[in-house]
């Protein structure tokens, strides 16, 4: 893959993606939600996705906002049910959303297969569950194990704190959550960060997702949400 | 062996049973709070105790939570609440995060639960009610990753039915992974062995075993 491209705006970030693709979105709640591409996504009308990410929106702001728009066929999430996800739970509700409840840790690792070469690979989370229902098991030593496969994303649009003119990533405090895993699971990888700075300037020993993952990078003030109701 | 039985007093509170909780982990452990009730665990740590909390979204060490200027939007526990770190604290990706639950590396966790049977079996993810939109979160991996997965939850539901059960009746979350339940009525081990009354607060061993048909 060619290297990463600074670009001026989200709206050019954004550009080319199509109907019907798996988009990886970040974010744990507003933590690390790259809030300015999703509404570049808005704007730029790609539908019928499939979105992968943690929750399934909050409030209607980011990922809510691209459900209320009606441009998502499918969510790939561990927890989409929460004091302020109503959007989400009326499109569940009414039939008009697909939902596929993944294992927290499962959704991270699958991504993490993905980006990594793995075919897929046997883990102990939810054995013995209703999630393993058709999944393939496997004793090793003793233990049982369900095959997951991995999660591959057309696109990630993640957030990150800083990034360099080549596209090295450096995050903040818990807002880096699923943006690694995500930058290395989907063929092409869009990042909205609050600073770029010249080469050089990021500290090689601090650098948490190297450039080779990264395809675009946009800079943006910073958006800043708090989850309402959380506990 | 017989179960300590404290009759002098009535059911612990969530808060005291915190508590309780907070005086069995071992100085020095890396634990993992549940969402809700068991965050309140952290309030009871004795000073100097040595315990580091890991928050799944990516942290240890984590801190108090947050409030006034200390926000930052950037910084919250798995339950989405603002949160502060501590001299110390650590930051990873979330595959890291689970890698390091899965691989054992959790002393104790404490969960929520709304059903565990003798042998340890957690129902906390799912109602089971059709109108229900499921949501587990991490509570699948962390029943199967801590060394320890401790329980805590008020006995009996509110028409008075146990919640320690022989069997779960709703979705399971993990198959016996629960060590052991934290209770106001009562601390009771859970395991292949069975379950065992170890401690009681404002109601005897026997009643208990009784009303739970131990």
């Amino acid at each position: 893959m060619s290297r990463a491209t600074i670009v001026e705006t989200c709206d050019q970030a954004v550009t080319g993606i199509e109907d019907g693709s798996t988009i990886l979105v970040g974010g744990f709640g507003f933590a690390g939600m790259p809030f300015d591409l999703i509404d570049a996504l808005i704007r730029q009308g790609a539908t019928d996705l499939t979105i992968v990410s943690n929750n399934a929106g909050n409030g209607e702001v980011g990922l809510a906002a691209l459900l209320m728009a009606g441009r998502v066929r499918k969510v790939l999430c561990s927890f989409p049910r929460q004091s302020d996800s109503y959007v989400f739970d009326a499109l569940y509700r009414e039939g008009r959303i697909e939902l596929e409840v993944v294992p927290q840790g499962n959704l991270a690792e699958r991504m993490r297969a993905a980006g990594a070469g793995i075919g897929a690979f046997y883990c102990p989370t939810a054995v013995g569950t209703p999630l393993a229902e058709g999944k393939e098991t496997r004793t090793i030593d003793g233990r049982e194990y369900l095959l997951e496969y991995p999660i591959k994303g057309d696109y990630a649009l993640i957030a990150a704190h800083a990034a360099d003119t080549m596209g090295n990533l450096v995050y903040r405090k818990t807002a880096r959550n699923f943006g690694p895993v995500m930058a290395t699971a989907a063929s092409t990888t869009i990042v909205q960060v609050t600073d770029v700075v010249p080469l050089g300037h990021l500290d090689p020993e601090a650098v948490v997702t190297p450039a080779i993952y990264v395809d675009r990078v946009v800079q943006v003030e910073s958006q800043h949400h708090l989850v309402k109701g959380a506990r | 062996m017989s179960a300590i039985e404290h009759l002098d007093r009535g059911p612990l509170s969530m808060d005291e049973l915190a508590a309780v909780i907070a005086r069995d982990i071992p100085n020095g452990s890396f634990v993992n709070l549940g969402i809700g009730q068991p965050t309140k665990v952290a309030d009871h740590l004795p000073e100097g105790s040595g315990v580091v909390l890991h928050t799944e979204n990516g942290m240890l060490n984590m801190g108090p939570r947050a409030s006034g200027s200390a926000v930052d939007p950037d910084l919250t526990n798995a339950g989405k609440v603002p949160v502060t770190e501590l001299p110390g604290a650590s930051y990873f990706h979330h595959a890291d995060s689970f890698a390091m639950m899965r691989g054992g590396h959790l002393d104790v966790c404490v969960l929520g639960a709304y059903q565990v049977a003798f042998n340890g079996d957690l129902a906390n993810w799912h109602t089971g009610r059709p109108d229900d939109i499921p949501a587990v979160g991490g509570a699948m991996d962390l029943a199967m990753g801590a060394k320890d997965v401790y329980v805590m939850m008020t006995l009996f539901s509110k028409d008075g039915s146990p919640k320690l059960v022989p069997a779960c009746t709703m979705p399971l979350t993990g198959v016996g992974c629960v060590s052991r339940i934290y209770t106001d009525h009562a601390i009771i081990d859970v395991g292949p062995a069975g379950a065992a009354i170890v401690e009681t607060f404002g109601m005897g061993a026997g009643e208990i075993g009784r009303r739970l048909g131990l």
